[in-house]
């Protein structure tokens, strides 16, 4: 079934730009800069849709290269942390530090990629 | 929400608490919540005397929505002890806003307590950013090291109790802070790992550290930094988590190449802070406090999330502070990155 347009992206983004353009010129004071802070979570949710789902692969494919087993995202994680924690894998593994790096930047991208 | 009723019944409860100091006929005017501030409350008004004259207050208070319910990570002092610690550092030359009073507690106000309201700039972004700003942010800047060397002169015994929060208890803050969030964060994990036995070892006795330092927390007029505001999680501890907190990047608010705040340069503030009387700043320590802020700061977005996440707080802003957690993973593994 071929999506029905305006498709979810471009409905985040017809409210988005609606709160920033119309909605906050039209508030004042506090609920101007919230109506501002509305439109950026929306801009976060479309390039959420975007991007995340590639991104989340490419983690998962990365961790199990690095901790060499297969599982769910979660678990990989999990199993991430456990070993960071015990102090198995730190700043001095170049393999772990890359991923942690594109992992973040991967998020970045989403939440605010002007802070990179 | 029923703002206005609210208001109003803060405003008959603020006249009554005024008028031991002001006289019978106190009035207030322009009574407005001040944003900034997620766990406590602060209310700007001016006082009218039946005189007709004008003063212009502050009311800080323990956030209302949060009264009788303890938020687990929330440490800090209490309104009496700040009341009492703003006395201490306005006598002694600390640029604060004049400390006033602690209102009858029978009035129902919660706790809370009354200073005067310092006029200025105190918008971080602004401070930061704005381009008028120049020459106010390059007289601010030597003025913030001096402010520090200030703060971490004084004597202990000089002031109300204050806990003791070494290096290693904050450690401790740090780990449950970070269990209190729904996933673990490999980045956060990895930088507390880090600090752990990497604690600085005080030289000399434990110090007073404002522990919230930061651009956020300054008001600053025509003459640079009128006013160092937030004592609540004032303590005892080491001087230099001060401006390891204070470099962080995340209250530079896009302004990266002044390190300090988005205000200046670090080896000016160092120069300054050590001009003053404080400490030679030794880098590496600098930098432990500087991963521990990021570290609090990051558990701290993921909680604040959960509070609108989970309902008792719904809001915009509590939402979107959850996401800048992953800002904060940046900067940590740049830190952890320099060896």
């Amino acid at each position: 079934m071929p999506a029905d347009r305006p498709d979810a992206l471009e409905l985040i983004e017809a409210a988005a730009e609606h709160l920033a353009t119309r909605s906050r010129p039209a508030l004042s004071g506090h609920a101007s800069f919230e109506a501002l802070i509305a439109a950026n979570l929306l801009m976060i949710a479309h390039r959420e849709l975007e991007l995340a789902q590639p991104a989340r692969a490419a983690e998962r494919e990365r961790l199990q290269a690095l901790l060499g087993r297969n599982g769910s995202l979660d678990e990989l994680e999990d199993q991430l942390v456990a070993r960071i924690r015990a102090g198995d894998l730190g700043p001095g593994d170049r393999r772990l530090m890359d991923h942690l790096r594109a992992t973040v930047r991967d998020r970045l991208r989403v939440s605010n990629p002007g802070y990179m | 929400m029923a703002t206005a009723s609210v208001e109003i019944a803060l405003e008959d409860a603020l006249a009554q608490a005024l008028v031991p100091e002001w006289g019978e006929g106190v009035r207030i005017e322009g009574l407005e919540r001040l944003t900034g501030g997620a766990s406590r409350e602060t209310w700007a008004f001016d006082v009218l005397d039946r005189g007709g004259r004008r003063y212009p207050v502050v009311l800080r208070r323990d956030f209302a929505a949060r009264a009788g319910g303890e938020v687990p990570w929330e440490e800090g002092i209490d309104r009496a002890t700040e009341l009492e610690l703003q006395r201490a550092l306005h006598t002694a030359g600390v640029p604060v806003p004049r400390p006033l009073f602690a209102p009858d507690p029978h009035l129902g106000l919660g706790s809370c307590f009354f200073m005067e309201r310092v006029e200025g700039e105190s918008r971080p972004r602004a401070l930061a950013r704005k381009e008028e700003l120049a020459d106010l942010r390059a007289r601010m800047l030597p003025q913030l090291g001096t402010a520090l060397a200030r703060i971490h002169s004084l004597d202990p015994d000089s002031l109300p109790p204050l806990p003791t929060s070494p290096a290693k208890s904050q450690l401790e803050v740090c780990r449950r802070m970070l269990d209190l969030a729904p996933r673990p964060r490999p980045v956060l994990e990895l930088a507390l790992r880090w600090l752990a036995g990497r604690e600085p070892e005080l030289s000399r006795r434990a110090q007073l550290v404002h522990g919230d330092f930061r651009n956020g927390n300054f008001i600053a007029g025509p003459e640079g930094l009128e006013a160092v505001v937030d004592w609540e999680y004032a303590h005892l501890g080491d001087p230099l988590e001060d401006i390891g907190f204070l470099c962080m990047r995340a209250w530079r608010f896009g302004a990266d190449d002044r390190e300090v705040g988005g205000v200046g340069d670090r080896e000016e503030l160092y120069r300054a802070y050590a001009d003053a009387g404080g400490e030679a700043v030794e880098p590496e320590r600098v930098r432990f406090w500087e991963v521990a802020g990021n570290i609090k700061w990051g558990a701290l977005c993921q909680l604040r999330a959960l509070e609108h996440i989970e309902g008792r707080q719904r809001s915009v802003e509590l939402a979107a502070i959850g996401r800048r957690v992953t800002e904060t993973e940046l900067d940590l593994l740049e830190l952890l990155d320099a060896g």
